[in-house]
């Protein structure tokens, strides 16, 4: 008997207390929690709770995005930026650093001695302060959100913000890869003093994006 | 991972010198009371959390009822995906798994993230019988691994080492493992965390295999979630060109959507925060990111067992948050290693007897590490209603009955040569936590002797009392540990 086998007939001998008619859904999952805890702005919830866990939050619009973006780099001393290929050119127009392509041949190791990488999402959720990123064309694949210290990611506000977890995932495609990010990496490993960024980008700048 | 739970003293006798050391305590109050408060007020924050937590139980326990089709299913939704799935009845047939697909790999070492799973089967050891180096790369279990020790809890597995005990690791140990510890490192947290960050880089960067557990395993969608903080998850499955995902078979929920209640419920649960920093999730492999091969392992290792008991089955809900180890007055008192299994605190003492069985002596006195105050049931996200699953066991244990070993309905005898009231007799013996009562061994067994499993509180309700600790012995229990192999009489 294969181990597949094995295992499912012991889990159906295990449930002999179960009615051979009972379904899956007859099994009753109440739902009354709340699909929001409806916050009064939305925006600023998520300005709030991401500087929370540390994230460095900033606001522009669209004429105030490339500068700003240069300002951010050149205020790390970036000399080198990964760049996703949908990102909207115009969004690093203003920067000096050097831009490296997001391509399936580069390698971790040559990922590592990028200093910076720009990126947009797929959404934010207020109530938790998360941005979710799934590998769209402006977000690029996920190692380059992850070996470089320095994330600069751009929300646009209000309409990539949502209020909630539950009003979240209806709006991301499982097939996806997804990265959930919530502030900068931390550890409370050590006598549980909090400590940002052990391997994940230890900056975590997140730029909301008024349209 | 050279250590090992086997051959471990039984719960009392464990607690007993883990309670008389002194850092151990220390650390470990400051480390519970620590989170305890911090998750009173995040989970304070949401006005619907009873209604998330019946959610939490109720999306379960229809996952339970009907395991084989939600795992079939997800076995379905993984392989169109284009992973690879496989069926593992026991810890052994998980590794030998494990290990040939590493072995086809040609590597001969892989990068981990914590993972319960992989540490209930032992598969570090596993591995290192065939040649093939596992790395853990979660801080807390680096420097447990680094230590040549054992996680103690299952959220912070070093909560019993404090800095300047994981300075000196790291400087005395790092160079055996890969790149050496900073010169002149201090004591500081964020200096130790950065050494660690330089140590796994290296290997993160070289890593060709990655392993991993899950928190949740998606039956609809195939999609696999895990949950972390300090990105070392993020580096295992998204870098190296093989995954493979060690995952017992209790993980599965049917629904993207029933994600929505777990992501409320285990971050504010577990670390206290609204979101943990990172989760990451997949389905099976993308073209050109992240890993080209997925390989995820389903295993049951007694999860059946436990599947089959009615009233202990609840403990399979478990999304091991560790509030009930928080909250424990015994947990705290003893520390995790005392409960002799991957699974400390609550959860340990009615989670490990079911997979393991209650005939080993430490399994038998698991069901009495408790006062059953009941803490862990009222922080329980899933609403375990552990202190019942606790008196059900020691009525197993006392009593014997019908039960099911490793697939097989049996019926328990009654546990031999009185080694069920011994094991109560101990647990009496050491709540009652002080030499002179410790002495009084015979009145205290007397006590017990009339003690019928049903009618508890029992002896442990002596744990609610704060006791002074005694003297603090000039040995530490690792020191004790690794000297004496745990025989309390060297
Ligand atoms: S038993 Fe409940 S409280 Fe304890 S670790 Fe599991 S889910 Fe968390």
């Amino acid at each position: 008997m294969s181990s597949r086998d094995l295992v499912l007939g012991r889990i159906r001998r295990a449930l002999a207390d179960v009615p051979l008619t009972e379904e899956p859904a007859d099994v009753h999952v109440p739902r009354d929690y709340l699909s929001t805890h409806a916050p009064a702005d939305a925006t600023e919830m998520l300005a709030e709770h991401l500087a929370d866990y540390r994230a460095l939050v900033h606001r522009t619009d669209a004429a105030g995005l490339p500068g700003l973006v240069a300002d951010l780099l050149a205020a790390r001393g970036a000399q080198t930026v990964v760049v996703p290929p949908g990102l909207p050119p115009e969004w690093l127009a203003a920067a000096d650093a050097a831009r490296v392509a997001d391509a399936a041949e580069t390698t971790a190791r040559e990922l590592d001695a990028v200093d910076s990488v720009v990126t947009g999402c797929a959404l934010a959720i207020a109530e938790t302060g998360t941005i979710v990123l799934d590998g769209s064309p402006d977000q690029g694949r996920r190692r380059i959100t992850l070996v470089p210290d320095h994330h600069i990611c751009v929300v646009r506000v209000p309409e990539q913000v949502v209020d909630s977890v539950p009003q979240a995932l209806p709006r991301l495609a499982p097939a996806r890869p997804l990265t959930w990010i919530s502030g900068p990496s931390a550890t409370s490993d050590i006598e549980l003093s909090r400590v940002e960024g052990v391997h994940g980008p230890r900056t975590l700048e997140v730029v909301l994006l008024r349209g | 991972m050279s250590g090992t739970y086997l051959g471990m003293p039984a719960f009392p006798e464990a607690a007993a010198t883990a309670t008389a050391n002194g850092r151990l305590r220390a650390n470990l109050t400051h480390a519970t009371h620590t989170i305890r408060d911090k998750r009173a007020a995040a989970v304070g924050e949401l006005t619907d959390w009873a209604a998330l937590r019946a959610a939490g139980a109720a999306v379960k326990d229809r996952t339970l009822r009907h395991l084989d089709h939600y795992l079939t299913q997800a076995e379905e939704a993984v392989t169109a995906a284009g992973g690879t799935v496989h069926w593992a009845a026991d810890a052994r047939e998980a590794n030998r798994i494990v290990t040939r697909l590493v072995r086809e790999t040609g590597e001969r070492e892989v990068v981990k993230v914590k993972s319960m799973a992989t540490q209930e089967i032992g598969l570090n050891a596993a591995l290192a019988g065939a040649g093939v180096r596992a790395y853990e790369t979660d801080l807390a279990e680096l420097i447990v691994q680094l230590g040549d020790d054992l996680p103690s809890h299952i959220l912070v597995p070093a909560i019993h080492r404090n800095r300047q005990e994981i300075r000196e690791i790291f400087t005395e140990r790092m160079a055996d493992w890969g790149r050496p510890a900073p010169v002149g490192l201090s004591d500081r947290p964020g200096e130790l965390a950065e050494a660690a960050r330089l140590h796994l880089r290296e290997k993160f960067l070289r890593a060709k295999v990655g392993i991993s557990g899950a928190n949740f395993l998606v039956a609809e969608t195939g999609t696999l979630v895990v949950v972390e903080s300090e990105g070392n998850g993020r580096m295992c499955v998204t870098l190296p060109e093989t995954l493979i995902s060690v995952v017992g078979i209790e993980k599965v929920v049917p629904t993207w959507r029933d994600l929505e209640v777990y992501l409320q419920l285990l971050p504010r649960s577990s670390t206290a925060e609204r979101m943990n920093p990172y989760t990451s999730t997949w389905t099976g492999t993308t073209d050109s990111d992240g890993p080209r091969a997925f390989h995820l392992v389903l295993l049951d290792n007694g999860r059946t067992d436990a599947l089959a008991d009615t009233v202990g089955r609840q403990a399979l809900r478990c999304i091991r948050c560790s509030a009930c180890l928080n909250v424990c007055p015994v947990y705290e008192r003893a520390g995790g290693h005392a409960y002799g299994s991957a699974y400390p605190g609550p959860i340990g003492a009615i989670l490990t007897p079911q997979l393991r069985g209650t005939t080993s002596e430490v399994d038998a006195s698991l069901p009495y590490a408790s006062s059953l105050c009941g803490a862990c049931y009222e922080v329980c996200p899933v609403a375990i209603d552990i202190p019942e699953v606790l008196v059900h066991l020691r009525e197993r244990v006392v009593q014997g009955g019908p039960a099911t070993v490793r697939g097989q309905r049996t019926r328990l005898k009654p546990a031999k040569g009185h080694a069920a009231e011994r094991a109560a007799m101990r647990a009496a013996r050491w709540a009652l936590d002080r030499p002179g009562v410790l002495r009084a061994g015979q009145r205290v067994a007397a006590r017990t002797r009339r003690l019928h499993p049903g009618r508890l509180p029992g002896p442990g309700r002596a744990w609610t009392d704060t006791r002074e600790v005694p003297a603090v012995p000039a040995e530490s229990f690792r020191d004790w540990w690794r000297r004496t192999g745990g025989r309390e009489d060297r």
